[in-house]
């Protein structure tokens, strides 16, 4: 179908774009310029975009859809639902589904049920070793066959400096990009909180800055030594983002991300044992968020994910300690950043790009790009209107949200993917 | 923090930490506790405050002392007392801590005396129950085990009444003591001229000076010019975490004996929350001392019991519960 999105606001980082200007969608769901052999093209349908931002669609690099194995926290369907209602128009899986993503099949069982429903475009992440397991290499030439965009060890730690060499190693030879998330496994143990004064205060066991820079410097170093291309998952301190910074000052080509929570929350959300605001890495001070945030606007963090972890309500129900790590973030995921947009000052292009062309860049695939011919995956938001988030009124199968309560501007009105309408809020 | 244990009109509804309690507060516990000390004496050792009401002490984490004087204030307040070991229960079976509590609560108990081995356990109880049921906090990981920071406070208070004018050490592992948090609390909520912690760096939290306290390495330069010495039990644990090299260096780096108990002030008072180490954490002849008040410190246990127990009964009443909700 040809398609007219008539009188937006186009913001379009990939192309250093932002001006008011009709985006026409061509037979083949890709972005053309409104004529065909010098014919002028008529639509079949015309979205009013008026006083709305036409934006890529969002690419999420890491949410969990719990589905093949924790369907009791979510499945395919119903985050999917969640991810389009929210502007995002593709998604990157971590591997740490039950089974493992360590095999072909899973991949394509993934694959297969993606069918089943509306969903946005959906890559995964290879498991670095056999079920997460860091002893055993997985078969990496025949996962990145499947599709897989890269690898990663989710948020089970290598601690064995020699297996980590010997994936970067592995991973050279078939060009796959590394997603590292920088924890030591002793450091980090039993910890579910910032090591600070919060947790001095509320007696939980810490997790201090060290578990994430003493991992940071060791890849570091590891990478540098293979040349294997990298990039460095959910960051949570100022000391990481100067580390980062140093290394790709150095030249050293690095990317990172932080999740959208990390922008907003810090330690001080878990006083009185909030458990929705139990996540990994730990939320931590204000000096560490807001040197996130700077890292964000200077360009040394080139995405913000989500980091969506949906989970039944009893996941969250137990002593702080207990309960299970992760929030529910899809659909605060593009809120977050109108937030940081709107109230923090930011340059919209800069925000947005850390949601479209930087994280599809990371991934290494054709998304997050407005120019002519490409896919038309495309969110139009009003960025005006006002609310205010009520977890039970969550697409998501997970309610498990601290921002619960938190006003809210700008909201999506449609998401196309390939140029067909995917949502409207209508 | 926790506004959750108090009424809207600042009453005491569940007692969970000291931490955010006004010291209006902590001075009428201790009153009322002073008010509840001749109870022992009478021949009949029982008052009515909580006649027809029902305890449940719920013990996840094993415990006879604490238990025991529970089980004791309850008694002389007249209500009928269920005990109920829970590390050899329900929850060894599956059961979630929460359908543990939705059965006891069925049975119409109005007051749970928690003990539990994870930080923030009574307050998710508290979260969790019925408008007119009380929590009281036995100890909840290394988060608070605010009735014994009150009843050290009631101890010292009988002794040395002029909190301004006192140097209070706290002597052990601080990092793993939800006694100590309690303490230190305590003491700052009452005006304590300083307080001090003492002990290797293993052995305390990151930024303890935080929670306002003054810290030292050496219990030599720590121990000069103090009214009371607190010390803290060592759990054998510590030694396989790495986090000490032997109960030997322990006792010798950080052991209270006579000779060192002479660098306080004369009349310095030693206390303990038991059960205690003799020889790790002190030499019987300091536990044996006239400055011991360890033994004191039990006794006044069962009168703090008793005045947390009938003041947070007394504002949770089932006709008054609506307002209590947060």
């Amino acid at each position: 179908m040809i398609r007219l999105i008539k009188n937006g606001r186009v913001i379009d980082p990939a192309n250093n774009e932002d001006s008011h200007r009709d985006i026409w969608i061509d037979e083949d769901g890709r972005i053309s310029n409104g004529s065909h052999d010098s014919n002028q093209l008529s639509p079949e349908q015309i979205i009013d975009a008026s006083d709305c931002w036409v934006i890529p669609g969002l690419v999420d690099l890491a949410a969990r859809f719990r589905e093949p194995g924790e369907e009791q926290k979510g499945s395919i369907c119903s985050e999917s639902a969640a991810a389009l209602a929210s502007g995002i128009t593709t998604v990157c899986l971590p591997p740490d589904t039950i089974p493992v993503i360590d095999t072909p099949a899973v991949v394509e069982l993934i694959q297969q049920r993606t069918k089943r429903c509306n969903s946005p475009h959906i890559y995964a992440l290879g498991a670095m070793s056999v079920g997460l397991d860091s002893v055993q290499l997985s078969e990496l030439g025949a996962l990145k066959e499947a599709g897989c965009v890269g690898i990663s060890n989710a948020n089970h730690p290598i601690s064995d400096s020699q297996f980590m060499r010997n994936i970067m190693d592995y991973a050279v030879s078939y060009n796959l990009k590394v997603f590292l998330t920088p924890v030591d496994q002793y450091l980090s143990k039993h910890g579910c909180a910032h090591e600070g004064q919060v947790a001095t205060r509320m007696g939980l066991p810490g997790i201090p800055v060290a578990a994430e820079t003493a991992i940071v410097a060791r890849d570091l170093a590891l990478i540098e030594a293979t040349g294997v291309s990298a990039h460095f998952c959910r960051l949570s301190s100022a000391r990481s983002v100067e580390m980062i910074a140093n290394a790709q000052q150095r030249g050293l080509q690095i990317s990172a991300d932080v999740s959208a929570h990390q922008l907003f929350l810090t330690e001080n959300d878990i006083v009185n044992f909030n458990s929705n605001a139990h996540v990994l890495p730990p939320l931590r001070t204000e000096r560490d968020r807001d040197a996130l945030r700077q890292a964000v606007a200077d360009g040394i963090i080139s995405a913000i994910c989500s980091d969506h972890q949906p989970h039944e309500a009893d996941a969250k129900l137990a002593p702080f300690a207990e309960t299970e790590a992760g929030m529910s973030t899809l659909e605060t995921l593009l809120p977050l950043c109108m937030k940081f947009i709107h109230e923090q000052g930011m340059d919209p292009a800069t925000i947005l790009r850390s949601v479209t062309q930087g994280p599809a860049d990371i991934l290494g695939i054709q998304s997050g790009n407005l120019a002519t011919g490409k896919a038309a995956d495309i969110t139009i938001l009003d960025p005006q209107t006002e609310w205010t988030l009520d977890s039970s009124n969550m697409l998501s199968h997970g309610k498990n949200t601290a921002f619960g309560g938190w006003p809210f501007k700008g909201i999506v009105k449609n998401t196309l993917i390939n140029g067909e309408q995917k949502y409207s809020c209508l | 923090m926790s506004s959750i244990q108090l009424t809207p009109t600042g009453k005491l509804r569940h007692f969970l930490t000291i931490e955010g309690l006004p010291r209006d507060m902590l001075v009428s516990i201790l009153d009322t506790a002073e008010s509840l000390t001749s109870v022992k004496d009478r021949s009949i050792k029982k008052v009515p405050l909580l006649r027809g009401k029902t305890v449940a002490n719920l013990f996840f984490e094993p415990s006879t002392r604490t238990r025991t004087t529970f089980e004791l204030a309850a008694k002389r307040l007249s209500a009928d007392v269920l005990n109920i070991a829970m590390s050899t229960s329900a929850t060894t079976k599956g059961e979630s801590l929460l359908d543990t509590l939705r059965n006891l609560e069925a049975m119409h108990v109005d007051m749970f005396v928690v003990r539990h081995a994870q930080s923030g356990a009574a307050h998710f109880i508290a979260q969790q129950v019925a408008p007119h049921v009380s929590i009281v906090n036995a100890g909840d990981g290394r988060h608070a085990h605010p009735t014994q920071a009150m009843l050290d406070v009631f101890t010292i208070r009988r002794h040395k009444p002029d909190f301004g004018g006192l140097t209070v050490a706290i002597v052990g592992d601080i990092r793993h003591s939800r006694v100590a948090r309690s303490q230190i609390h305590a003491l700052n909520t009452l005006l304590t001229g300083e307080v001090r912690v003492i002990a290797p760096q293993t052995l305390l939290p990151a930024d303890v000076e935080t929670l306002g306290v003054k810290v030292f390495h050496s219990l030599d330069e720590g121990l000069r010019d103090v009214d009371v010495i607190i010390m803290l039990r060592l759990q054998r644990e510590r030694m396989q975490g790495g986090r000490l090299p032997s109960e030997h260096e322990y006792y010798q780096q950080y052991g209270m004996t006579t000779e060192r108990l002479a660098i306080a002030k004369p009349d310095a008072m030693i206390m303990h929350p038991g059960p205690i180490n003799r020889g790790v954490e002190m030499s019987s002849s300091v536990a044996d001392s006239p400055q011991s008040v360890i033994l004191e410190q039990v006794s006044h246990g069962i009168a703090i019991r008793m005045a947390v127990m009938s003041m947070a009964m007394q504002h949770n009443q089932p006709d008054k519960a609506p307002q209590a909700a947060t």
